[in-house]
């Protein structure tokens, strides 16, 4: 077999590949730009929380309706909203600080998540919530997530100017009669979207990975946000389609292997990106030395 | 420049942070074409004082009135801590949020928005460093960066906090002169300093804060030994 048949020929033989394929490739387009700003914002955690904070909601959702995807997108879009604004009301109100907040609101999301989906499913409807079913989506589910990448890239270039205003220098944008708190919850909200999007594709706790992986990596190769973003979602495609051919190749669960590519990638970068990698730290240091 | 004079009116305004006032019942009157230097140890509500004229920050009790045109009128230099100096931005971007009243977030970048940029660069001296990220700069290229985007704000009020914060002699000089450059053009200048030496050569107005207003009138006698007696002691009890 040659190598272009090892790279072509699974997504040619089979239609549930292709699939997996358009969905990964779709989500990935939406959530590493997303996750290019969470970086550089420091809320990298951010995400994750907000995948937990996403569980209830869609087990809530699951619970009411079975397997349908409206009803747990809705739910996982109101418990991680509604998470968001808690923890943020309560590091306002009290002396805890938002990350501790956050964190204590996402753990009880998790235990309330898992409790509810097992209240009705089975063990293996609990494993399809949090690690996905990506080599099985419907029409239903590859629609979500190429609208929600679509409307996410959309959104983003519309607030791009005031996104990067706001990371930078928050007051004097509020000053400059720029508004600021609704560009913020707006991004928050493009984030809870699409990792509830994602969790068909890669599961509720997995989907954070094609959201940071990508764009931490992105970080190690060109200096500015406007770069970063196409190189992140373009990690994110490499991670998704080279993910995939392991997957099939060597018979292993498909959405951990893509996490792992994009995990790959993350390594491979943090050794040899030109923007702070490894490899260049000991000419920095003769360089400061020198200097 | 503006048609109206613009004149900053508090009247017992207090302003403060999570509930806590930093400085209490502030009456008085920033006139326009005055160029005032607000001074006083750390802690004293200095920083609070331009940023509840800013409009940042609510008043807690009392008002702040702009007569002449409202905040839009206003050009503000923030201290360059507040800043995320990590956020990969090159000088000219940073220079560029001071057009964000004209342009905001939607409409072009038109080239004249882009030459009042890089006018103002020049004017601070900073023309040939552009390109570059703003987390190369040293203290002082960094506060003569924020000062180019005030320019670009072109307002007819400048508020200034700590514009000669971390910064070298030359640097102070420099941009000292353009400031009161500034002035002789008939813009208010209201700016928080600490070296009193400065503020007694350029400041003819000054306001001495502590928690509350000390002194507030012509430099001299605003920096009375007396006065500066009561700030100090203030500031030693307050933190004690």
């Amino acid at each position: 077999m040659t190598l272009a048949q090892w790279v072509v020929s699974p997504f040619l033989d089979y239609g549930f590949m292709r699939r997996a394929l358009a969905g990964a490739c779709a989500l990935s387009l939406g959530a590493a730009p997303l996750g290019v700003f969470l970086v550089l914002r420091r809320m990298s955690l951010m995400g994750d929380a907000m995948s937990h904070a996403i569980l209830p909601g869609v087990a809530a959702g699951f619970l009411l309706s079975g397997l349908s995807l409206g009803a747990m997108m809705l739910g996982g879009i109101a418990t991680g909203l509604a998470v968001a604004l808690l923890a943020g009301v309560v590091a306002r109100l009290t002396p805890l600080r938002e990350d501790a907040s956050f964190a204590a609101f996402y753990l009880i999301s998790l235990g309330l998540g898992v409790l509810l989906v097992s209240l009705r499913g089975s063990n293996m409807d609990l494993l399809h919530v949090l690690f996905g079913t990506v080599l099985g989506l419907d029409d239903a589910a590859l629609l979500l997530v190429t609208i929600t990448a679509s409307v996410t890239l959309l959104v983003l270039a519309a607030i791009y100017r005031l996104l990067v205003a706001e990371c930078l220098d928050p007051g004097f944008l509020r000053a400059s009669g720029g508004g600021g708190g609704w560009v913020h919850m707006g991004f928050l909200v493009l984030v809870v979207v699409n990792l509830v999007a994602g969790f068909q594709v890669l599961g509720t706790l997995m989907v954070v990975g094609i959201m940071m992986l990508p764009a931490a990596a992105a970080r190690f190769w060109v200096r500015s946000a406007a770069r970063q973003i196409p190189l992140a979602a373009g990690f994110g495609v490499l991670a998704s389609v080279s993910g995939l051919l392991v997957s099939y190749h060597f018979n292993v669960p498909a959405s951990p292997s893509i996490i792992l590519a994009a995990g790959a990638c993350y390594l491979f970068s943090i050794v040899g990106g030109p923007q702070g990698g490894l490899l260049r730290a000991p000419r920095r240091m003769r360089a400061s030395l020198t200097s | 420049m503006s048609k109206a004079p613009v004149t900053i009116e508090l009247a017992d305004a207090s302003f403060g942070w999570h509930g806590h006032p930093a400085l209490k019942s502030v009456s008085g009157c920033f006139a326009a074409g005055g160029m005032t230097a607000v001074v006083g140890p750390n802690g004293a509500g200095k920083s609070t004082l331009i940023k509840g004229i800013m409009g940042v920050l609510r008043p807690m009790a009392g008002s702040v009135r702009i007569s002449g045109g409202g905040r839009s009128e206003l050009a503000w230099l923030p201290q360059a801590a507040e800043l995320d100096r990590s956020f990969p931005v090159t000088v000219l971007d940073l220079v560029a949020m001071g057009a964000w009243r004209r342009v905001g977030a939607w409409r072009r970048f038109r080239h004249d928005e882009l030459e009042r940029c890089m006018h103002a660069l020049e004017t601070v001296g900073l023309a040939d460093v552009a390109g570059r990220g703003v987390d190369t700069l040293s203290g002082g290229q960094m506060q003569r960066t924020l000062f180019a985007r005030m320019l670009v704000q072109d307002a007819p009020v400048l508020l200034l906090d700590e514009p000669f914060a971390a910064v070298d002699t030359h640097t102070a000089d420099d941009l000292m002169a353009l400031l009161c450059g500034l002035h002789g053009q008939g813009r208010t200048v209201i700016a928080v300093l600490h070296d009193l030496d400065l503020v007694r050569d350029h400041f003819p107005e000054c306001l001495l804060l502590s928690g509350s207003v000390v002194a507030w009138g012509d430099t001299a006698s605003a920096l009375s030994d007396a006065h500066l007696k009561v700030a100090r002691q203030w500031h030693a009890r307050a933190y004690a």
